[in-house]
């Protein structure tokens, strides 16, 4: 009754195929990744040490460390943060828990999805005509976080917005038939519920904006600078730029100082997103429905 | 938090309108109600009287609209923009879509639903909840209102040693009783259950039905089931729905033991249909 009709063994032959097929495919996906960490690792692994990391660049950027550039993307980020952090979650608490479905916020969610397409290089010089020159805000690591900011928004309010979707419905329900307000069930059940996805839409929107580099050049980041930003109407150095700058700008750089610069950059992506993966693994276990 | 505790005088006050019917007065009366779903009428022309602490039963087969008549009652068509109610809804003398304060009247109904809610916090805290929106905030008050709620959702002895567990992760049959008992931490003035039993096993079920008929000292409870022993064991009187209409209401043994009948409610009751 089980014997293996040779219709049996064809299926399974071509299911192995398939299978093989779709693994291989998912093993490419790792080549690259791999291939870039190797690739850096091995060609600026060498400059890498606490004094790369602490110093400023010496002769003409051909030399020293990256300490500027460092400190300036973490103002930038830091800025950004502050900025679309708070915006974006407070706009995904409204059209999730708030709004209806009407013709308002479904032009919020064009807007918002077409935020979201919109090159960096168009954010870039929307920053420069917006905050440089009307607001006068100069260039300065505020005009360089807003723009990274309002690119950045889409992310944090669909993050926002999906966690909040994920609490299901019953939830509010029964907090509602007990009397409670809208904002009284979004304290006590929504939100609680829904901060660990937050939290990772956030964590991965810094090493998103860790990395960018169009939308800094025009407002705020600049090629060299032998001061250490004191506040946000500073202009700085940042991490992308420079590497930008010492990969193809300068010349006499040694082979290994631009590699050194990406490899921290990639770092402190990866170091990012690994926090935000291994939150979510955490969470994920902790789920309470 | 922002609300403050709700007004309970502007509510419980004025009972002169209530006391329409002889000597009793009523937690709810409800005239020509008529509920639709876009253009699909739920429940039509629909007139029935609750007195207060009485327990009123409502049987009918499924798709009758007994659930979409709870819902009206504590204005949960607010919740879904396709429901739209029209008729008069009297609580406690109000008319309920005429008060601005809907978190007032909320929180003196409370509502139990088949399907058992836990809110994803601890088994305490679910049912502190409803006190402390209310502005409760001391601790030993809330530790009693608690171990009340809880026991009287016969509950206690069983999640006792683990009330900082979550709530979401108990059986089905126990997040049933704490959804009870959450009700009942809303000290309400009437109490919708919506066949409660559904995810509940006998013994519970029966221990919860004891609970029940002590509950109607102190609050109206409305019992919509669909088990027509259940009404015949719990309900002073019984509403029949069918077909989104109310076929009948009367009190309990009337209908059970063939006095004053329509033919399809004895139909539905000695179980040839439904």
């Amino acid at each position: 009754m089980f014997a293996e009709t040779s219709l049996n063994a064809r299926n399974k032959k071509v299911q192995g195929l398939f299978r093989m097929l779709f693994m291989l495919m998912t093993a490419m996906l790792i080549l690259p990744v791999l291939i870039i960490l190797v690739t850096l690792l091995v060609k600026g692994g060498s400059v890498l040490s606490i004094d790369f990391l602490f110093t400023a660049p010496t002769n003409g950027m051909t030399a020293g460390g990256i300490f500027p550039a460092l400190l300036g993307t973490v103002w930038l980020v830091a800025v950004a943060l502050l900025i679309s952090v708070p915006i974006g979650i407070a706009a995904a608490i409204y059209l999730n828990e708030y709004a209806g479905e009407n013709w308002f916020t479904r032009v919020i969610n064009l807007a918002i999805i077409n935020l979201a397409g919109v090159p960096s290089i168009v954010h870039a010089l929307f920053g420069v005509g917006a905050f440089v020159i009307f607001f006068g805000f100069g260039t300065s690591i505020l005009a360089a976080s807003l723009t990274l900011a309002i690119m950045t928004l889409p992310v944090v309010i669909v993050a926002t917005r999906e966690s909040l979707r994920a609490v299901p419905m019953a939830f509010r329900e029964a907090c509602w038939n007990m009397g409670a307000t809208r904002w009284q069930t979004i304290r006590r059940v929504v939100l609680p519920n829904a901060v660990s996805g937050i939290l990772t839409g956030v964590i991965l929107e810094v090493s998103r904006t860790t990395g960018e580099t169009a939308p800094i050049m025009f407002t705020g980041a600049v090629f060299f600078t032998p001061f250490l930003p004191q506040g946000i109407f500073d202009q700085t150095m940042a991490l992308s730029l420079h590497l930008f700058v010492v990969s193809t700008q300068v010349p006499g750089v040694p082979e290994d100082l631009p590699y050194g610069v990406a490899l921290v950059l990639i770092a402190m992506v990866l170091i990012m997103n690994s926090i935000s993966i291994a939150f979510r693994m955490y969470l994920r276990g902790k789920k309470k429905w | 938090m922002v609300d403050g505790p709700a007004p309970a005088v502007a509510l419980q006050g004025d009972s002169e309108m209530s006391r329409a019917h002889g000597d009793i007065p009523l937690t709810l009366e409800v005239r020509d109600l008529d509920i639709r779903y876009g253009t699909e009428a739920a429940l039509s022309g629909v007139s029935l009287e609750v007195r207060q602490h009485e327990i009123f039963g409502i049987i009918g087969p499924a798709n009758a609209g007994k659930t979409s008549f709870l819902k009206a009652l504590n204005r949960m068509d607010l919740f879904n923009s396709a429901m739209h109610v029209t008729g008069d809804i009297r609580f406690n003398g109000h008319e309920v879509r005429q008060l601005k304060n809907i978190y007032a009247l909320r929180s003196r109904i409370g509502v139990v639903f088949p399907l058992p809610v836990g809110l994803p916090m601890t088994v305490y805290e679910n049912v502190a909840l409803a006190p402390r929106l209310r502005g409760i905030r001391n601790k030993s008050e809330l530790d009693i209102i608690v171990e009340r709620c809880l026991a009287r959702a016969a509950l206690w002895d069983e999640v006792k040693d683990r009330l900082n567990s979550l709530g979401s992760l108990l059986s089905g049959g126990q997040q049933q009783r704490l959804t009870i008992a959450r009700a009942l931490s809303q000290d309400p003035e009437l109490l919708m259950l919506d066949e409660f039993s559904i995810a509940v096993d006998p013994v519970t079920t029966m221990r919860i039905e004891d609970v029940l008929k002590e509950l109607r000292k102190e609050m109206t409870i409305l019992l919509v089931t669909n088990l027509v022993q259940q009404a015949r064991r719990l309900a002073d009187r019984t509403a029949f729905f069918l077909d989104g209409r109310c076929v009948e209401v009367g009190e309990t043994e009337d209908l059970f033991t063939g006095a004053v009948q329509d033919p399809r409610t004895r139909d539905y009751i000695e179980g040839r249909f439904g």
